[in-house]
This record gives C-alpha cells, structure tokens and sequence, in this order.
C-alpha cells in the first residue's frame, strides 16, 4: 500500500493520530519494544517510571477518590441489580422494596446514589486542579482528552441511572431531558432544519419508541449497567496509565 | 506471467480484506437499524371521542372536555360552535400540564409554564400555545382525534385543526 492518499497522510500527520499510535511501522529491534510496551492494552505494566513521576510532593487526590467512588458504584449497583427488574410494572416496587423490605437496602441505595454525586463533585474538583497545576498542557493533552471523554461517560452514568426508580422525578426529568434531545438540529423530529418524524430521530433512538415506556426503561438499564460502565474502565485503564509515563505534574 | 493479469494471491488479498471492510461497514447501519423496531406496542394513534350530540352543542362560551386526558394526553375543548383537541404536552419541554377548572388555565409542573382555557401561553418559558390535534368524523360518523398530526397555532384554523358542530 505505498500509494498513500493525500487524506492518509494528513490523518497521519495529525496530532490525534501521534497520541494514539506513537511508533510507526519502523522495523528495528528498539521501535519492535517501544511498539509493544507502549500500548497499554499490550503491556500494561511500565517498564520504567521516569523519577519525577514519583515526586509526588502533595496531592489532592481527587482523581483516587473519583476511582474509589467508581468501585463503590460498581460494587453497591452489582448488589442492587439482585432486586431490580428493568420493567415499567415492577422497577417502581423493586425500588420501594429495597428501601423498606430488603435488610441494608436503603443504606444500599443509598450509598449508590451520593457516591454518583460525590462522584461528579470529585470530578469537578480533579479537573479544577488539572487546569491550576497547568497538567492539561504538553506532554499531557492526550490525558486530559481521554479524562474530558471520562466525565462524559460519568455524566451519562448519571443520566441513564435516574431513570431507573421509576417514580415522578425519573420519569419527568427524562421527558424533559429526552426532550432536549429531541431538538437538535438535523437528528432531532424537532430541531432547526430536521426532516425526521418522531419515529425515525435521536430520540426515538434513545428511548426506544416515541415516548417513555418499557423500551426507553430497558435501554436506560443497560447503558447504565454494561455499556458505559465497561468503556469507562478501558478510558480509565489509559488514564491511570498516561498519568505512570507522565507523571504527575509538579506542584505550583 | 503477465504483468497486468490479476494474479491469485492479490485476488484473494482483495476478497478478504474486501469482505472483512464489507461486514465492519455493515454492521454500523445495521445496528442502527436493529435499535428501530418495526412494531412498537405504545397507545394507537386515533381514538374515538363520540357522537357530536354527546358534546352538547346547546350550552355557549369555553368548555374544557377532561374525559380523554388520563387515556390519550388529549383535551376537547368546545368554544362556541368551534370543538378542538388540545395536545396535554407543554410546548416548553414536553410535561403534562394539568387543568384548574376553577381558574380556568393549563398549569405545567415541570418548570411553570401556564396557558388559558384555548391553549394561549400567558406564563412561564412555553413559547407557543398548545399545540392541538387533528380531529374528524370518521366513517361512522363519530367524532375522532388523530394524535399523530400535530397543528401549531399558525394553522389553528386550516381544515382538520378543527370541527364545527
């Protein structure tokens, strides 16, 4: 394939590409290891850390505390989903009976809903002291993308889980948030300049069908269970470590 | 061997790659597609109110008909000889507002938007008046709403927004 097109040569010229594939094809002994310890899916272990990677003179740790919060969501959601049926007809009661009949439901549920708000709070904080520390710059732009990504899927985390008790407050916000969405511009049956009708837009992709019912409920709870969870932790897994061969940046 | 000639191995090279790049690319549309089912089990589109006696064309002035609204999310309302169905979605964000006889106005919950009896927005962020349904006598010469042609206030008096009794 020597005839690269002009579009092939800009892809691989970006930026975006050098962050994600740092070592071309070259086929030395040294660009063979780099290529393989430079990948964390492949070697996710670092072979060296560079000394000032554990200069750590004080931290925050808001970025810990935000994993920590991540693995009490995890572990408190798996116990949750012991009683939790994703149905129009039972979601409602499933949440009342863990609150009221399930031994250590409600400190349960609980814990799962304010480890998702200090989640976000944390995660504010984290971003707060990235951008004063200046660690958002060279050589650390790839890490604050793929933690801008992170927040993302935490605020969907976050959207998707509201739904899921099924009382007045859940229902209505997700009328109003799905509503929102329903009027972007082109995707959205409500937007400037769409040519969609309700059963054919991004909304109707998200819940389902053309309102809130046992569909909307259904793809809600998966997103919150398998899909965002699972992409969060590969986002993670580069995150944690990209901050390893960084390092952290030095105090102010 | 001739130069030009497709040769096995370049042959083959294609066909994989070619079906490899053939099924990725397709599985993008077709997951898409496969979130759009073909039947949705959601409440039919049309419903039947009743006969044009029912709504007794004797008694003047505005009269909101709530009969329809737990059902359908829809409000008969009869102002003179002039009978329509009002939408019970806000034209804010979507929420139902509720009806408060005695004042006479739409109230939205969700973020306070107020309407008068015919749907005209005085309150809150609703940007338009309710919007209102296509209502007919159907072949059986009973009155009925079609929830899925919507009409918004430009069109409140084009054919089908509403039915004089």
């Amino acid at each position: 394939m020597e005839n690269k097109s002009a579009l092939w040569r800009w892809i691989k010229g970006s930026r975006v590409y050098k962050s994600i594939f740092r070592h071309g094809y070259e086929d030395t002994k040294k660009n063979r290891i780099l290529q393989i310890r430079s990948n964390v899916f492949l070697h996710i272990h670092p072979v060296k850390i560079p000394d000032h990677a554990y200069r750590i003179r004080f931290t925050w740790c808001m970025g810990g505390i935000t994993f920590f919060l991540f693995l009490v969501e995890v572990m408190t959601g798996a116990f949750l989903m012991f009683y939790y049926t994703p149905t129009p007809e039972q979601a409602y009661r499933d949440m009342l009976y863990l609150r009221y009949d399930v031994p250590f439901g409600m400190i349960l549920r609980n814990m799962h809903r304010w480890a998702a708000h200090l989640m976000i709070f944390t995660i504010i904080l984290h971003m707060l002291r990235v951008f004063l520390t200046g660690s958002y710059k060279p050589p650390r732009e790839f890490n604050w993308v793929i933690g801008v990504t992170l927040l993302v899927i935490t605020l969907l985390l976050s959207f998707t889980g509201y739904l899921l008790p099924w009382d007045q407050l859940s229902y209505w916000a997700i009328t109003v948030a799905t509503n929102m969405i329903g009027a972007m511009p082109f995707i959205g049956h409500e937007g400037p300049l769409s040519l969609l009708d309700r059963y054919h837009d991004i909304r109707f992709l998200i819940l389902g069908g053309s309102e809130i019912g046992s569909n909307a409920l259904l793809r809600f709870y998966v997103m919150h269970i398998i899909v965002l969870p699972v992409t969060g932790m590969i986002f993670m897994a580069v995150h944690f470590w990209r901050v390893r061969k960084d390092g952290i940046s030095r105090p102010l | 061997m001739e130069k030009d000639r497709l040769r096995r191995r370049t042959f083959l090279k294609i066909l994989g790659l070619g079906s490899f790049l053939a099924t990725v690319g397709l599985s993008i549309p077709i997951t898409v597609r496969f979130l759009f089912p073909r039947v949705l089990f959601e409440r039919p589109s049309t419903f039947i109110v009743g006969r044009p006696d029912d709504l007794n064309p004797a008694t003047t002035g505005l009269r909101v008909y709530e009969d329809w609204k737990e059902e359908y999310g829809v409000w008969i309302v009869r102002e003179g000889n002039r009978l329509y169905a009002i939408n019970a979605r806000c034209t804010h964000l979507g929420c139902t507002p509720n009806y408060f006889a005695d004042e006479g106005v739409f109230k939205c919950p969700c973020h306070g938007s107020q309407f008068r009896s015919n749907g005209l927005n005085f309150a809150g962020p609703a940007p338009r008046p309710l919007d209102r349904l296509r209502i007919y006598i159907n072949d059986d010469g009973m009155i009925t709403v079609d929830r899925a042609r919507l009409y918004t206030y430009k069109d409140f008096d084009r054919k089908g927004a509403y039915l004089k009794l």
